[in-house]
């Protein structure tokens, strides 16, 4: 153990420990803003670029980077006098000194940690003035770059490159002209992008946001007339409270209902009903594949591979395209919502598609690409029109002047609204599979199970696998978070080495309770825990927890689809892949 | 590496934006995609030893433009944005052509003092070229470097090989010319 003393405090930690954490450790708050790290994940970046987190060591000419510092037996560290507080602040008005100044009208605004930083430190004048980036703004369908905002804290680059290893993102040029941008500048659109929006979600400051697509809402919600119907995925039930100053982990769904409504949508409805739609199609091309593949079809593809998550698609599309044939051919719950809302509700309530507007609330950024698609349209008109993100959302409750806190809890409306507690646990790493095995189990062995959760299929570990036993038959199955582990998993079934039958996917880390349309977390992993066992919490409140029980999914099937797998259901819930060129494209551009 | 042939850049589509934004898609012939995979192959396809790779290839064709860099990225299994990272960090990459006559304008401590930044100034003008830039006609390209280890002449200028000592911006037209025939 190494022996040192920061703020007269006198303390122990292991070697190898930063200065930084050792001070952690003894409950001394150091400001940070390029480095964070979330150790259960394994998630660290700590380039020691900033220098805001400097300190004072005695003995020592120059303050030291706390982050990076490793701390040493005997060290008298100063974490809060005159001189680190004032080079902090020097530090900081550097950084801010070239930062384009327009906080009131920018999207960060409130969550943004450079802003934060000069509050804390009271910054009120900035001595320093000199050029300014000008870079041009890249919009993609999901994400803006604004990276004169940017601070190159290189957050973005790591979780891009080593969580993700999608490697969309990397520091290009050098001194004043640096911008973390994709290869040769290119534009996002044109990069491996998978719109995972994590880099949104780490980005200290404005330089990486969503693409907002609220007044587009708005202008529906005003047209007498549209229908505007909306669906909520699961996960924003257990997030969006955070942003009305909740505890993270608080369930807000009869809230959540209950405003939807004040803001005007006509019929508000639940993705968690297209999850267990999913269920049904996805579980049925499970059970077929595995009596496929033990008839000792060479046809059959294993592992089944899930197809819920867009920026997990648009991963393998990229990165897998010899491997189209592997995922599931259904469609996302927000695809399969639209695809019926458009169809079946539309002729139900004697709506024209053309006169329906469908709105998806999202934890995810990939959802507003995977809604764009031209495969989810009908002759031109898109399945679900605008998908919001949960912090979108958030924001239109307060233009409209909604009192969150005192909503009454509301429930959604039928028949697209009723779902299981299996619908409800998609949003969490292992919620898909395990949900598909409540259902396949059943159909498999015409038995009732006794116990409806699969705790072996839960977790937070990367990568995982549990054995399922279905009355004889063992089904291996494997669950990725994060598409760095996805790749690992990809990479297997490519070498042929894959022992799975099924293989769950998501590609942010803990699954869409982290998406990238959700609240900041500020990089607090507790805070994905919360949410993770609320999800758990509501599916055991769920009277009905299994898919193939949902009365609605029932009378889908009676009324409209026949079985699943057939013809029309098929046609309207199931969907193909492309290959994505990854041909070097240039953007050349003078700037 | 997907099937690549033989033909000229082709301008595919044209972006309207506030700055001029143009997507090229260009392919590179098979031979020069074998002279690729035999540098990398030298290197092991060792990520690690990715500025080798790249000083080799540069070596190779003269310059390092966005299709060779998709080559070797894809041969060392790293994304291309880190090998462009890497090309646009160092001065000494180029991912344009260098002209016939390649100027060099030496702006180390010495050379700027007695007056590099003149003369630079003074290239760019006759040549009507920024920094890192060449000549329509492939003739003429400008660069800076930093010491070439003639301070005594200072400030110094290299074209090609031939080095220029104690140059005046008044004797840059002199020196172009007698490349200008």
């Amino acid at each position: 153990m190494i022996k040192l003393t920061i703020d007269n405090k006198t303390i122990e930690v292991e070697p190898g420990t930063t200065i930084l954490k050792a001070a952690r450790q003894a409950g001394i708050e150091i400001p940070t803003l390029c480095h964070f790290e979330m150790c259960d994940m394994g998630i660290e970046n700590k380039p020691g670029g900033c220098r805001i987190c400097v300190v004072e060591v005695e003995g020592r000419r120059n303050l030291a980077p706390s982050c990076i510092t490793e701390a040493q037996n005997g060290m008298v560290i100063n974490t809060h006098n005159i001189r680190v507080l004032n080079a902090r602040k020097t530090v900081l008005k550097l950084i801010i000194s070239d930062h384009p100044f327009d906080c009131l009208v920018c999207a960060k605004s409130g969550h943004c940690e450079l802003q934060h930083l000069a509050t804390q430190f009271g910054i009120r004048s900035l001595p320093y003035e000199g050029e300014q980036s000008h870079y041009r703004k890249d919009t993609s369908p999901s994400i803006i770059r604004d990276v004169d905002k940017c601070i190159m804290c290189r957050r973005c680059e790591m979780v891009c490159n080593e969580v993700q290893t999608v490697g969309a993102l990397s520091a290009v040029n050098r001194g004043f002209m640096a911008v973390v941008a994709p290869a040769f500048e290119m534009n996002l659109e044109n990069s491996p992008c998978t719109y995972c929006g994590q880099c949104v979600s780490v980005c200290p400051t404005g330089a990486l946001t969503e693409v907002d697509h609220s007044n587009e809402v708005i202008r529906a919600l005003s047209n007498p007339k549209k229908t505007v119907v909306v669906q909520t995925a699961p996960a924003v039930r257990a997030a969006l409270g955070e942003e009305f100053g909740l505890e993270p982990g608080t369930l807000v769904t009869g809230k959540l209902v209950a405003a939807l409504r004040r803001l005007g949508f006509d019929y508000v409805f639940d993705t968690d009903f297209s999850a267990d739609l999913t269920i049904m199609e996805e579980g049925t091309e499970l059970l077929n594949r595995i009596k496929g593949h033990l008839a000792g079809d060479p046809n059959v593809r294993i592992p089944l591979l899930t197809s819920c998550c867009p920026g997990w698609v648009n991963f393998f599309e990229h990165n897998f395209p010899d491997l189209l044939d592997v995922p599931s051919s259904a469609k996302s719950p927000q695809q399969m919502f639209g695809a019926i809302a458009k169809s079946y509700f539309a002729d139900k309530i004697g709506v024209n598609r053309k006169d329906m507007i469908v709105v998806s609330i999202m934890p995810c950024l990939a959802k507003k690409y995977e809604c764009q698609r031209d495969e989810f349209k009908v002759d031109g008109n898109p399945d679900v029109d605008y998908s919001i993100s949960t912090r979108e959302l958030a924001a239109l409750i307060k233009q409209a002047n909604i009192d969150f806190l005192e909503l009454p809890d509301e429930d959604y409306d039928d028949p697209l609204g009723e779902s299981s507690g299996a619908g409800v646990i998609f949003g969490n790493t292992g919620g898909v599979i395990e949900a598909a095995c409540r259902t396949a189990y059943e159909l498999y062995t015409g038995k009732t199970l006794d116990k409806v959760e699969f705790s072996e299929l839960r977790g937070m570990e990367g990568i995982r696998s549990a054995t399922v036993d279905f009355d004889g038959l063992e089904l291996n199955i494997g669950i990725a978070h994060g598409l760095g582990n996805a790749r690992k998993l990809l990479d297997e079934v490519r070498a042929g080495k894959s022992q799975y039958h099924a293989i769950e996917i998501m590609a942010c880390p803990g699954g869409c309770i982290s998406g990238g349309g959700q609240p900041y977390t500020h990089l607090k992993e507790e805070v994905l825990m919360k949410r993770t066992a609320a999800l758990y919490t509501e599916d055991e409140r769920k009277t009905i927890r299994k898919s193939h029980e949902n009365p609605s999914i029932i009378k889908l099937y009676k009324e409209y689809l026949g079985e699943p797998g057939s013809h029309r259901a098929h046609s309207l819930l199931h969907t193909e892949y492309f290959p994505k060129s990854n041909e070097v494209t240039i953007t050349l551009n003078n700037h | 590496m997907s099937q690549k042939t033989d033909i000229a850049p082709e301008v595919f589509q044209y972006m309207p934006d506030e700055r001029e934004v143009l997507k090229v898609k260009v392919n590179l012939p098979q031979s020069k995609i074998d002279t690729i995979d035999r540098i990398c192959e030298s290197f092991d396809n060792d990520p690690g030893e990715l500025i080798n790779v790249l000083h080799e290839a540069q070596h190779e064709f003269g310059y390092l433009p966005a299709e060779v860099q998709d080559v070797i990225a894809h041969n060392l299994k790293i994304p291309v944005a880190q090998v462009y990272g890497v090309v646009t960090f160092y001065t000494y990459f180029t991912m344009v052509p260098k002209g016939e006559f390649p100027i060099s304008i030496c702006t180390g401590t010495a050379c700027y003092v007695r007056g590099a930044e003149k003369v630079l100034e003074e290239f760019k003008k006759e040549l009507n070229l920024k920094v890192g830039e060449t000549t329509p006609d492939g003739k003429f390209s400008i660069n800076c470097l930093r010491c070439v280890g003639a301070c005594g002449l200072a400030p110094v200028v290299l074209v090609g090989e031939r080095v220029y000592g104690r140059v005046s911006p008044d004797g840059v037209k002199n020196i172009l010319d007698e490349y200008r025939k």
